[in-house]
This record gives C-alpha cells, sequence and structure tokens, in this order.
C-alpha cells in the first residue's frame, strides 16, 4: 500500500490529501539509498607513477586492506627488460553495511626503463579500451546488466625528490589528462620540511597550470553548507597536489594511543595527522565526499567526450540513407549503432532494428487509420 | 692507513709564491708531512636531480670536522646546470688538504636517458688525457697538476625495492675507469630496517652485476686491509642525509633537517651514515683512493690510449700519442697489451 501510494504521488490531487498533511515523497532519498545499498558501489582506482613512491602502501593504507599481500618485488636483472603491464586487482569493501566493489588497476614498470618513450601508451589503450566496452554494452541489446570497469580516477604519483614535474610525468599526464580524472600526489613526503613541500605543491601547481593539464576540479561548494565544512572544502583545494605518507604499521608513541605511523630514530611519522602529511585529506575526498562526484564527471563528461570523439570519426554513408527512410527516426544523420562491433554481427543487428521500425511505421498507420476511422463516424452521428 | 707511509708528494703549484723558507718552515717540515693534495671528488647525478649532491657538497665542507668555517656556503643551491668545481683549502694539526669537488647537473631527468652517462666518463677521461699529455712531455713539470677524480659518489634514489636499470648501466660504466662509492640518497625517508633490507638487496645487485665499488676487494693489500674494508663493504652503501641549516638540539647547535616530528641530525650515527661516508674519504682512505686512481685506473687509460696509437715507447722519455678519439674508452684489455708487447718486441728484434 506504501509503495503504490508513492508510485502515484506525482499525480496525487487534493482529494487524496484527506487526514495527510503532506504528501510523502520526502521518503524519496530513503528509497534510493536502499536501492543503492542493495546494488552496491563499484569504483576503479587506477594509480601509476614511477617505483618506490610508495604507491602500494597508500593504497593499503588508505582502504585498510593488504592488496599487495602476494607481490613480489621483481629483481634488478628482471627490470632491465621489463616492460609497462597493466594489473588489475579487485576486492570488496564493507563498511557499516555499504559495500563497495574497489578495483585497483596497477602499472607496474612504469618509467623504470632507461628509455621510457611512449610507455604510457599501454596505459592510454587501457583507459580507452574500458570506454570502448562500455560504448559496446550501452549500444547493445541487453542492458540490464552492464559492468562499469572504466577508470574513474587516477592517483598520479611524483616523486618527492625532483624539483617538480619531470618530462615522463608531464608527458603522461598530457596524454591521459582528458580521459580520466587525475588527482595529483606527492609520494613519500616524509622526506621534505615544511617548507620544502609547500615550495614543491607551489611549482607543480604552476607547471600544470603551463602545461595545461587538466586535473581533477572539485565541485564548488553550495552556498547553504555550513561554515566548517566549506572551510574544510576550502583546505582540501589548497593542498592539492596531495603530499602523503603511507604506513599500515601501528606505532605506540610513548604514552600516546597507538598510531599509524612511520617510526624513526628522530621521530615517528603520523600518518593521520594532518600537520604531519595530507592523507586525511586525500581519503575524505576520495572516499567520503566526492567518490559519487568523480564517477559522474567519468561518465558524464570524459566518456560522453570519448563516445562522440568515436562516432564521429566513424560515420558511414550508407547509415544515411537508412535513417533517412524512418520516418521515426529522431537521430542525426552521423548516429550509427554499434560501430566498434564486427561487421557480420552489425548488419544482423540493423536489419533487426529496421524491422522493428517497420513493425512500429505500420501500428502507427493503424492507429491512424482507426482515428480517421473514429473522427468520420464522429462526425456520422453528429451529422446525424 | 698511514699517511707517512707514503712518500711526501711534491707541493701543489697552486700554493701561494714562494717565499724564502725560514727556520720555521724547517722545522715544520720536520716534524709533520706537509701535504697538499688535491682530491677530486665528483659528485655524480644518480640519473635525477634533487637527490642531495649539491647539499652533501656544502654539509661536507661545514660539518664540524673542520676547525675553520668555510665561507660562501651559506647561499641556497639552485638548480646545478653544469659541472661545477668547489675547491677549498682545509688546515688540520699542520696538514694541509686541498679539497676539490665536482657537482654534476642531473642527469637522466629526460624521458629517453640513453647514453647519459657519456658527459661524466667524458669529463674523467678528459682528466686522465690532461694528465698524461703532461706525462709525455720530454721536459715535463716537476709536479703535475692533478685534477684527475680520485673518487666517484653515485646517489642512488631511495626507492626501497632494488637498482633502477639506469643505476646499473651507469655503475658498469663508472666502476671501470674510477673508484666508485655508492650511497643511499635522501635516506631520511626510510626507517632503519628499510634501510637494511635495501641495503642488502643493492649489495645483492652489485654481486650479480659484477661491479666492483670502492673498496674493491682484488687490491686489498694484507690481512689487515682486508679486515678493515670487509667492514665498510659490509656497510656500503651509506645511507646518507645531507643538510646545510642548523639547528639547536639539547643545548647544541647541529647541521640538520627539521620537520614537523623531529629533527634529523646528520651528524649523529643512529640518524644517518653520513660521518662514516666522510671519514672513509677523509679521515682513512683519502691516500688509498689517490693510490689505486693512480696506479690502477690511470694505468689502465694509460695502456688503453697507447694501445690506440699503436706505438709503444721506443726509448727513455719517447712517447708519440695520436689524437684523443672522441667519446669515452673502452674497458681496458689487459690480454691485448699483452699480445701488443710481444709483437713490438718482435718488431724490435728486427732493428
Amino acid at each position: 500500500h506504501q509503495r503504490k501510494w508513492v508510485e502515484t504521488a506525482g499525480a496525487a490531487t487534493a482529494s487524496r490529501a484527506m487526514d495527510k498533511e503532506y504528501v510523502g515523497f520526502a521518503a524519496l532519498p530513503n528509497q534510493l539509498h536502499r536501492k543503492s545499498v542493495k546494488k552496491g558501489f563499484d569504483f576503479t582506482l587506477m594509480v601509476a607513477g614511477e617505483s618506490g613512491l610508495g604507491k602500494s602502501t597508500l593504497i593499503n593504507s588508505l582502504f585498510l586492506t593488504n592488496l599487495y599481500e602476494d607481490r613480489q618485488l621483481p629483481e634488478a636483472s628482471a627490470r632491465l627488460t621489463q616492460t609497462l603491464t597493466i594489473e588489475r586487482r579487485g576486492v570488496e569493501i564493507e563498511e557499516g553495511g555499504i559495500k563497495v566493489k574497489l578495483t585497483l588497476v596497477d602499472t607496474p614498470g612504469f618509467g623504470d626503463s632507461v628509455d621510457c618513450s611512449d610507455c604510457w601508451l599501454p596505459v592510454v589503450r587501457f583507459i580507452e579500451e574500458q570506454f570502448e566496452q562500455y560504448l559496446r554494452d550501452e549500444s547493445g541489446l541487453n542492458r540490464k546488466n552492464i559492468q562499469d570497469s572504466r577508470v574513474h580516477c587516477c592517483l598520479y604519483f611524483i616523486s618527492p625528490f625532483g624539483r617538480g614535474l619531470r618530462p615522463l610525468d608531464v608527458a603522461f599526464l598530457r596524454a591521459v589528462h582528458e580521459k580520466v580524472n587525475i588527482i595529483p600526489v606527492i609520494g613519500k613526503a616524509d622526506a621534505l620540511m615544511p617548507k620544502e613541500t609547500q615550495a614543491l605543491k607551489q611549482k607543480i601547481r604552476e607547471q600544470l597550470k603551463e602545461e595545461e593539464i587538466n586535473i581533477y576540479q572539485f565541485p564548488d561548494c553550495d552556498s547553504d553548507e555550513d561554515e566548517d565544512f566549506k572551510r574544510q572544502d576550502a583546505e582540501m583545494k589548497e593542498s592539492i597536489p596531495f603530499a602523503v605518507v603511507g604506513s599500515c604499521e601501528v606505532v605506540r608513541d610513548g604514552g600516546t594511543r597507538p598510531v599509524r605511523g612511520r617510526r624513526y630514530s628522530w621521530g615517528t611519522v603520523e600518518v593521520e595527522n594532518p600537520h604531519h602529511c595530507d592523507f586525511l585529506n586525500l581519503r575524505r575526498m576520495l572516499v567520503q565526499t566526492h567518490l559519487q562526484d568523480l564517477k559522474e564527471v567519468t561518465h558524464d563528461l570524459l566518456y560522453e567526450g570519448y563516445r562522440a570523439r568515436c562516432l564521429q570519426s566513424l560515420a558511414r554513408p550508407g547509415a544515411r540513407d537508412r535513417a533517412s527512410r524512418s520516418k521515426l527516426s529522431r537521430q542525426s544523420a552521423t548516429e550509427i549503432p554499434l560501430p566498434m562491433l564486427p561487421l557480420a554481427e552489425t548488419e544482423k543487428l540493423i536489419r533487426e532494428k529496421d524491422e522493428e521500425l517497420r513493425r512500429m511505421q505500420e501500428m502507427l498507420e493503424k492507429m491512424q487509420a482507426q482515428m480517421q476511422q473514429s473522427q468520420t463516424q464522429g462526425e456520422q452521428s453528429e451529422a446525424l | 692507513m698511514d699517511p707517512m707511509r707514503r712518500f711526501p708528494l711534491p707541493p701543489c703549484p697552486s700554493d701561494p709564491q714562494p717565499r724564502t723558507p725560514t727556520l720555521r718552515d724547517a722545522e715544520a717540515e720536520k716534524h709533520c708531512l706537509k701535504m697538499s693534495n688535491t682530491v677530486v671528488v665528483l659528485w655524480l647525478p644518480p640519473g635525477q636531480s634533487g637527490l642531495g649532491k649539491s647539499t652533501m657538497v656544502n654539509t661536507l665542507f661545514k660539518s664540524k670536522m673542520w676547525k675553520s668555517t668555510v665561507q660562501g656556503l651559506g647561499t641556497p643551491t639552485p638548480q646545478t646546470l653544469k659541472l661545477q668545481s668547489v675547491t677549498h683549502v682545509i688546515e688540520e694539526k699542520g696538514v694541509k688538504l686541498k679539497l676539490t669537488v665536482t657537482d654534476t647537473p642531473g642527469f637522466g631527468d629526460q624521458i629517453n636517458n640513453d647514453k647519459c652517462w657519456d658527459p661524466i666518463l667524458g669529463y674523467i677521461s678528459e682528466q686522465y688525457e690532461r694528465y698524461l699529455q703532461e706525462e709525455i712531455l720530454i721536459t715535463r713539470q716537476r709536479h703535475i697538476p692533478d685534477t684527475r677524480v680520485h673518487c666517484c659518489i653515485y646517489f642512488v634514489p631511495p626507492t626501497g625495492h632494488c637498482l633502477r636499470p639506469l643505476d646499473i648501466e651507469f655503475l658498469q660504466r663508472l666502476c671501470r675507469t674510477v673508484n666508485v662509492v655508492p650511497v643511499i640518497a635522501r635516506a631520511d625517508s626510510l626507517t632503519i630496517e628499510e634501510r637494511e633490507t635495501f641495503r642488502r638487496r643493492i649489495q645483492h645487485n652489485l654481486r650479480t652485476h659484477c661491479i666492483e665499488v670502492y673498496p674493491q676487494k682484488c687490491f686489498d693489500e694484507d690481512i689487515n686491509d682486508r679486515i678493515l674494508n670487509s667492514k665498510i663493504r659490509d656497510r656500503i652503501p651509506f645511507a646518507v642525509v645531507g643538510a646545510d641549516r642548523e639547528h639547536l638540539v639539547n643545548g647544541r647547535c647541529v647541521l640538520g633537517r627539521k620537520t614537523k616530528w623531529g629533527i634529523i641530525e646528520v651528524e649523529n650515527l643512529a640518524h644517518c651514515e653520513f660521518p662514516l661516508l666522510r671519514d672513509l674519504l677523509i679521515r682513512s682512505h683519502l691516500q688509498d683512493l689517490k693510490d689505486i686512481t693512480h696506479n690502477v685506473h690511470y694505468e689502465n687509460y694509460r695502456v688503453c690510449r697507447l694501445n690506440e696509437s699503436h706505438l709503444l715507447p721506443r726509448g727513455p722519455g719517447w712517447v708519440n700519442l695520436a689524437q684523443t678519439p672522441a667519446g669515452p674508452l673502452a674497458a681496458p684489455q689487459p690480454s691485448k697489451v699483452h699480445q701488443q708487447a710481444q709483437e713490438d718486441s718482435e718488431d724490435g728484434d728486427e732493428y
């Protein structure tokens, strides 16, 4: 009863509002929440950067898992001939009843060899393949269970030992910035003194502007948010690129409570201390506040851009004729169903769609004929 | 390494104007060895800029070992763009040391770093060539100015994994021409356990790729040397941290890096191994570095060059060398020397 009532809430009239003061669609968010929770969330995160910058440790710290348990670090001699590979790891994390299916895409071998020319091409190809797969699924007939394997976010690790972005960093970022949300991160930030961190962040921001690299832009706060939230948001935006330190070890520092950190002989770095590093900001941004926005930007902006480019570049002359034949077609001449599938399947699907259109056309003609009939009958009855 | 063991070297040509020796000078010479050595220490790029090489230069000169402070090191170091040399004459207990440190720009920053080691090897060969040219003159100077590189410090970035392909390529080529001491740079990003693991891995990599770093096993002269050097070899590469600013710690003024969680003291052995590096270079193995450079590396270079010129000395003081070939030389091949010697001795018999 409750459900039926809510479904027709849009059509509710004053007559129905007998003893209820409100219509009841305030419960809509709860429905969304329930459905989302049941469906679960999925998120694909890519980490890129040269080896030894603390990528694996940071991922383990962020999600409090041990995704790299069985990892074997390649020997130096193996690295001499290593090429870039793309590795995918999946893990299901649950917290407070919310399930997240996290897919991690790793790029071991990036920036390792003496000659790193074009070493970013496999990564670009991987991202585009995911878009292609989604495009194919979306244009398919059965769209019930589309698996979204698109990369929603790329954490790019910059070395704290350099003086800003190196040529390889710039080349990689330029190759992927129109295809994936980039969040630049300074790894192993405990190697830097506070002034050095600020100077490095400033340098990186300037370089990003100079090279016209579009990193992920945080959406602005709504004006009705409270001051605290706005302040936090501004702080977060100020600290990009995030200078992070990762650790999965818990250390007991004197009499204080145990914290996650790295113990040195001169002190202990606390991972979750905002004065020590930006780990908390990154985690808040990535997981707590902007995960959904990252997915939306990937879908609405980056994927649509890819789709438009793809379809425009594959316009075929035959499709225009078919489109003009169909009266019901509201699509533009360049719209082609399924450009990426092999030819035989495409032809079959086009034929099926043609059949569907013909049937609908017949139905419409029938309906028109019926309407005309009823109209003439009505006129006749009026005349009588 | 007792400096008295070696024969006294002639005074450096860039000493102040020679004045008439007084009695005090004579006494001074009697009591201690007036060593004006030139040690050219080439700081090598690990393939990347920002690993603290220039800071290390400052740390070395600012460290409390020297009684006198060295001037002109207060300014922050900009990015090194070309080979720059800093020379200081330091004196301690009547012993003078002229230390030259050459800083190099960060090579290996590009996307394609193939052959980025050529400028460095070229520089080293150039110094050997200069010395050789002086040595083969008919009337040569009594003391040949020695600008040869006696030691090369290679900075390995603290990835914590193992040596990178670029490091291996670099080191393989360097070790054949100069004494190399690898160090783990910016070691304040590694905990003590991580440093040990990294060190063991690097040592394993060096063994696998047959890279002989200083102190080389084959040049240990006697059992004492071997014991001493084994201890050093166990600790190489040293995990160093460089700093050129001073901070107050427990009432003392120390060189260090100040972070929000503590101050890293450069001269504290519990924090980093910079004192070990400094002692190796200057306190204990300085003369040995020079000897090996002169007796081994320079001789190898000389043999190579003489082979290339296809002429061996026909008599005392007569050598004619062809022009220096461009680019770094190949590794010395002792078998060629024997062959050439045999051929020439046959030639010689004909005359």
